[in-house]
């Protein structure tokens, strides 16, 4: 049953008892979590806490041995493939910067766009305007236009990131999984991907992965911290960071 | 779109390609045909076919590279597409002997008689006609290769792990073809070729419409490649040779793209082969032995990864020098001298013949501009523009 007739919640994303284990180690261990339309939140987490397995499973790269994981209320992910999902409208941008390095930034874009992506549509593709149009729009917003015909591979590491959030942009979907949006950016770098950030929750629901904790607090949103495959603490910023577990387990007295 | 710097000269070497393929298609034949023999100009019949040869090679080192170039599939059993082409070709042409063959029996090829068969097995009817026999030129490497496809790409199967089943294919294939009742002339193969449309195949006018023909064959193929890898599709599949899971997040199918650009590749094959066996009048089972396979992999490395003009250039290269030293005192040293190339080209040439020039002249054509604006690009590129708030 891969769509239900009637909503069974009202969540943009709704994760009930994940487990998922590797050769016995148990990477995500009785996971729920929910998402509102509209909503962004920011996951923090120790190293191995599950977070990138986490959007593993929810762009279903890895599928969980068992539990529940809803798509817009209707959708079960765990039976449907990585191209089945990004098509639902679910974009993720990688830890590490992931962007196809020997194209050009435009072109970049042009991969992303949400257009039909068969065989023959791209066979057979022939530009439009509203198509540049909206690339210009998205160089714009990620400062690149100047860049458009220079290679992906030729960025430097923080142009590489701000790329592949414009990526997400092109690609229009409804969530998008943000994995460590300002790992090695300067500080004026990482306010202005918050600036971003905000801007895209505007008309997008989020998710952020990030231990930059200044940049986290920059968001202002509702804060998940999990520690070993599960979630140990959720509400503000300054609620979480006050927690006794989380100090002990993540941010060190 | 503003096309890109590399784009544009890959344009230039196209024109520079098609336009020397076809003053070939053209010339030679002619120069074979209408000046006396023995003429300093006139090309002898033997360097005809001995060319001819080339051009079917340099259309499998383009399907090669299409795969191999440009999606990042390595198949280690091509010549299984370019062989079964050639059989197709083959099967034709031995029905066209017809009663000339030395049992003059006006059904049976001769090695069917031989071999006690009673009637013409199934799988050969059809091969007198000649549209028939060219359909299946196209369409049994293609559906071999559909349904191969078909399993390998949607179960994932990439890298090394598909190069080693593509060897298995090819050589699961040879060992097939050398059986003699699987009905294809076994060790022998199909040979003693006497017509071709009505056309003695020895005659030298055939030899040079073959040549022609091949020729024309290549530019149809490069132009195919070229449309292909210059729409969009052909940046996706570059997505995927470079990112290929990355893809699949952005909502691509990989396995159908895998699967139509490998289908594509092996009909070309397919017709590199059939264009080949009425050249070389011969076509037997050693053509799926899987060093075929390997060696035509070569050709593309040398030539140049991803380039299109070099995989046509270095079939011909490679295959000149083969002809140069696998006759006279170097002989026994020729596959010596083939690893030693593919092994120096990968260290000092990774990106190939074609491809060491393309970056050279890019480099030398962003020097003369860049001298222009040269300190101060430098220091844009590290800072950021700042934000508009």
């Amino acid at each position: 049953m891969n769509v239900m007739d009637t909503r069974a919640t009202s969540a943009m994303l709704y994760l009930d008892g994940v487990h998922v284990s590797f050769d016995g180690f148990h990477a995500i261990n009785n996971l729920s979590l929910t998402l509102a339309p509209g909503e962004m939140r920011a996951i923090i987490g120790p190293n191995g806490a599950g977070k990138t397995t986490m959007m593993d499973i929810i762009t279903g790269k890895t599928k969980p041995d068992e539990g529940t994981v809803l798509f817009d209320g209707v959708t079960d992910l765990t039976r449907l493939d990585e191209t089945r999902i990004a098509e639902l409208g679910i974009g993720r941008k990688f830890q590490k910067p992931t962007v196809f390095e020997s194209q050009t930034v435009q072109d970049n874009l042009l991969l992303a766009l949400n257009v039909d992506h068969s065989v023959r549509g791209t066979l057979f593709w022939r530009g439009s305007k509203p198509e540049s149009e909206r690339i210009d729009k998205v160089l714009e917003t990620i400062r690149l236009t100047d860049a458009r015909d220079r290679l992906a591979g030729s960025l430097s590491h923080g142009q590489k990131q701000w790329l592949e959030i414009g990526m997400l942009l092109a690609q229009d979907p409804k969530l998008l999984l943000v994995d460590e949006p300002v790992a090695g950016m300067t500080d004026v770098e990482t306010h202005l991907t918050a600036e971003l950030l905000k801007e895209i929750n505007k008309t997008h629901t989020v998710m952020v992965v990030e231990h930059d904790m200044t940049f986290v607090r920059e968001l202002g949103v509702k804060v998940t911290c999990l520690h070993e495959g599960t979630v140990l603490a959720e509400g503000a910023i300054d609620q979480v960071s006050s927690n006794e577990r989380v100090i002990e387990v993540y941010l060190g007295r | 779109m503003t096309p890109h710097m590399l784009t544009r000269s890959l344009d230039r070497s196209a024109t520079i390609f098609l336009a020397v393929v076809a003053a070939c298609g053209i010339l030679i034949p002619l120069s074979n045909l209408l000046l006396p023999a023995g003429s300093f100009l006139q090309v002898p019949t033997y360097l005809v076919a001995l060319w001819g040869k080339y051009v079917c090679y340099a259309i499998l080192a383009l399907s090669i590279d299409l795969i191999w170039g440009y999606c990042g599939i390595l198949s280690l059993g091509h010549g299984a597409f370019f062989a079964l082409g050639g059989y197709a070709m083959g099967m034709y042409l031995m029905r066209q002997i017809g009663t000339r063959g030395v049992y003059g029996n006006p059904l049976l090829p001769d090695f069917m008689v031989f071999l006690n068969y009673s009637k013409l097995p199934w799988y050969w009817y059809g091969f007198d006609m000649f549209w028939f026999a060219a359909l299946m030129v196209l369409v049994v490497p293609g559906l071999l290769a559909f349904c191969f496809g078909w399993l390998a790409f949607r179960s994932r199967v990439t890298g090394v792990y598909l190069s080693i089943i593509t060897q298995a294919m090819t050589y699961a294939l040879l060992l097939a073809f050398f059986r003699n009742d699987f009905g294809f002339g076994g060790n022998n193969g199909l040979t003693d070729f006497k017509d071709i449309l009505g056309f003695n195949v020895q005659a030298e006018g055939t030899r040079a419409a073959l040549f022609a023909l091949s020729c024309l064959a290549l530019i149809v193929a490069f132009l195919i490649c070229r449309s292909v890898v210059s729409s969009k599709l052909g940046k996706v599949l570059i997505a995927i040779r470079d990112a290929e899971s990355r893809s699949r997040f952005l909502g691509y199918r990989v396995e159908s793209y895998k699967l139509f650009v490998f289908t594509l590749s092996a009909c070309m094959a397919g017709v590199a082969g059939a264009l080949y066996v009425p050249q070389v009048g011969i076509i037997n089972p050693s053509e799926f032995a899987p060093g075929n396979s390997i060696e035509a992999v070569i050709w593309v490395a040398v030539g140049g990864r991803g380039t299109l003009v070099g995989a046509a250039l270095g079939a011909v290269v490679v295959n000149y020098a083969k002809t140069l030293f696998t006759s006279g005192m170097l002989a026994p040293y020729w596959l010596f001298m083939l690893g030693a190339l593919f092994i120096l080209v990968t260290l000092l040439l990774p990106k190939g013949i074609v491809g060491t020039f393309n970056a050279w002249w890019d480099q030398s054509k962003e020097k003369r501009t860049a001298a222009i604006s040269a300190s101060a690009a430098a220091e844009d590129g590290v800072t950021e523009p700042k934000m508009a708030e």
